[in-house]
């Protein structure tokens, strides 16, 4: 009996997953109706997840990522179209039927969300003492659980004890208690330093590559993606401006928003020069070549930079840099002309 | 009047006090409690919304506490008679008591429920929990350090509001100070009975404060 249920099992999912993307939405819409007219949050958003994929999605504040992600768990409810798992209608789920699903995608939080009255051991055996599963074999499987993300020593301490970092890591562990398929984090990271940030994104990785857990996850930081995502999908105000691999994307972006977020073109929030100042945009160069170094060289020009975000990829510069603007008018000509060979665009930017 | 025969009348006086005070509270919570868990989760945008079953509990349970004590005791007589026997004395009065208190005790928990971060909830939904799942697992436990606080706040309202036993012929301090002590004129009684009635509230106070410090994980 028991070999044909193993045989039998894996086949099944493997047809369930030939014939359905993991994670589909289609057609998503999300308003909110208020007094002085309609909010629109998403707007005909169309995604598809695949099993084992790290899939990010990103935007500015305000873009409707947290609405989408709560949409795929029905966290919110979207005004139209479908959220579908493995092909089945997560929106037209009866509550039994939605509690099953919500135990097959965990979820963790920018807040972290602990129980904040129960020690860590008892917050991860939450979703366990939920599905009914005898104490002794929830007690195992809490440990293990703890060992995983590394805090075996704090089981008996609680939230408040804990650092912002441990919490999530917590956080991590119980969503992973109920054996998940798939892993939603809502701006998981946003609430911590960089250092820790970096070691829960190799947590994410670690569980997304040990457990072959699909995860989803919203962010406003185009290092979170650049980090550990395979795929990317850009929303701007509730639409979704590009979708596709990290490479893909990052290389050819094409909207505004992409082009924003990447650093390419100038973000809402830059800080004026006190002084008249250059823009130089890199725009896909060879990043292992010392453009800045040799062109002043080649012109004597002391370049003075006042700023720079550029980002790699494959090889590849991406983002701008801010340089001062050389006051004397040769310089200027000299350095904008040896800049222009290396097909970098140069834009002015005045104080105001 | 001599500390010998004071203190036989104050120990009475406080036992009655606490039997009225302690089984009404007990009562009180057994309504109260349920509704309060009633009045916060069928909120819109909680976990099981329902906006007119709300506003027709809330407007229930205002109407109640409107009514001050002591025309409630009034007007419950020939219930009270009903449902404990007879209408006066300390035993009976416990009826009253408990229908002045369970609204009150009813708004005391509503107020502690509502301090639970949302997020938490969300992340018991997400978690795949049930509705009585999530009341008793995560907002009663959530909440007991408040529970707590309140349920001291409870109990020594309603032992103040015990104190007008006396206008049903019921014991406990408050009828002594007011029969034995102002309408006989002795000052001794008054006093004695009025300070015990005092440490009494003070007992509560300080041993729920303690209480509610003991079981709080929230800060280190």
């Amino acid at each position: 009996m028991e070999t044909i249920a193993e045989t039998a099992w894996p086949d099944q999912s493997d047809n369930r997953a030939a014939v359905h993307p993991h994670i589909a939405l289609r057609g998503l819409s999300k308003v909110y109706p208020m007094a002085d007219g309609d909010v629109v949050a998403l707007d005909h958003v169309d995604l598809t997840i695949e099993k084992g994929d790290i899939y990010g999605i990103i935007g500015m504040s305000g873009a409707g990522k947290s609405t989408l992600i709560r949409c795929l768990n029905r966290l919110d409810t979207p005004s139209r179209g479908q959220v579908l798992v493995d092909g089945q209608d997560v929106l037209r789920m009866n509550a039994s039927q939605l509690r099953a699903t919500r135990r097959r995608m965990a979820m963790i939080f920018q807040q972290f969300n602990l129980l904040s009255q129960k020690t860590v051991a008892r917050n991860v055996r939450y979703p366990l003492e939920i599905a009914g599963v005898p104490r002794k074999q929830a007690d195992a499987r809490v440990q293990e659980l703890l060992a995983l993300v590394g805090l075996s020593d704090k089981a008996a301490a609680y939230p408040s004890q804990l650092s912002g970092g441990q919490k999530q890591r917590v956080a991590i562990a119980r969503a992973l208690a109920s054996n998940p398929e798939m892993l939603l984090c809502d701006e998981a990271t946003s609430a911590l330093d960089p250092l820790t940030t970096q070691s829960i994104l190799a947590l994410l990785q670690q569980i997304n590559l040990t457990l072959g857990i699909t995860v989803v996850l919203i962010t406003h930081e185009m290092t979170v993606i650049r980090q550990i995502c395979n795929k990317v999908a850009i929303l701007d105000g509730g639409k979704l401006a590009e979708q596709g691999t990290v490479d893909e994307v990052f290389r050819h972006t094409k909207s505004q928003a992409g082009r924003r977020l990447f650093g390419v073109l100038p973000s809402e929030t830059e800080a004026q020069p006190e002084k008249p100042a250059l823009r130089i945009v890199f725009d896909g160069q060879a990043a292992e070549q010392p453009i800045i170094s040799q062109v002043s060289r080649e012109t004597g020009v002391d370049v003075n930079i006042l700023s720079a975000n550029i980002h790699p990829l494959g090889g590849k510069a991406y983002g701008q840099m801010i340089i001062a603007r050389p006051t004397d008018a040769q310089a200027y000509t000299r350095l904008t002309h040896a800049l222009a060979q290396y097909n970098l665009t140069i834009e002015e930017v005045n104080p105001q | 009047m001599s500390f010998d025969k004071l203190w036989p009348l104050l120990a009475q006086g406080a036992a009655d006090t606490l039997y009225m005070t302690l089984w009404s509270a007990f009562f009180a919570y057994l309504v109260g409690l349920p509704l309060g868990v009633l009045l916060v989760i069928t909120r819109k945008g909680h976990i099981l919304p329902a906006p007119a079953f709300n506003a027709l509990l809330g407007g229930v349970i205002n109407f109640l506490r409107s009514i001050p004590f002591i025309i409630l005791l009034a007007m419950l007589f020939p219930v009270t008679r009903a449902v404990m026997g007879r209408a006066i004395g300390t035993r009976a009065i416990i009826f009253p008591l408990i229908i002045s208190a369970f609204p009150y005790v009813a708004r005391m928990v509503e107020g502690s429920l509502d301090e639970i971060d949302h997020g938490i909830l969300e992340a018991a939904q997400a978690m795949g929990s049930t509705n009585l799942q999530i009341i008793f697992k995560v907002l009663l436990p959530e909440a007991v350090p408040s529970l707590i606080n309140g349920a001291a706040i409870s109990v020594t309202t309603i032992l103040a509001y015990s104190a007008m036993a006396s206008a049903a012929g019921g014991g406990g301090l408050g009828a002594l100070a007011i029969t034995k002590g102002y309408q006989q004129q002795n000052l001794d009684i008054l006093y004695a009975s009025s300070m015990a009635l005092v440490l009494l509230v003070q007992l509560i106070t300080v041993s729920g404060t303690r209480l509610t410090k003991w079981v709080d994980h929230r800060k280190k």
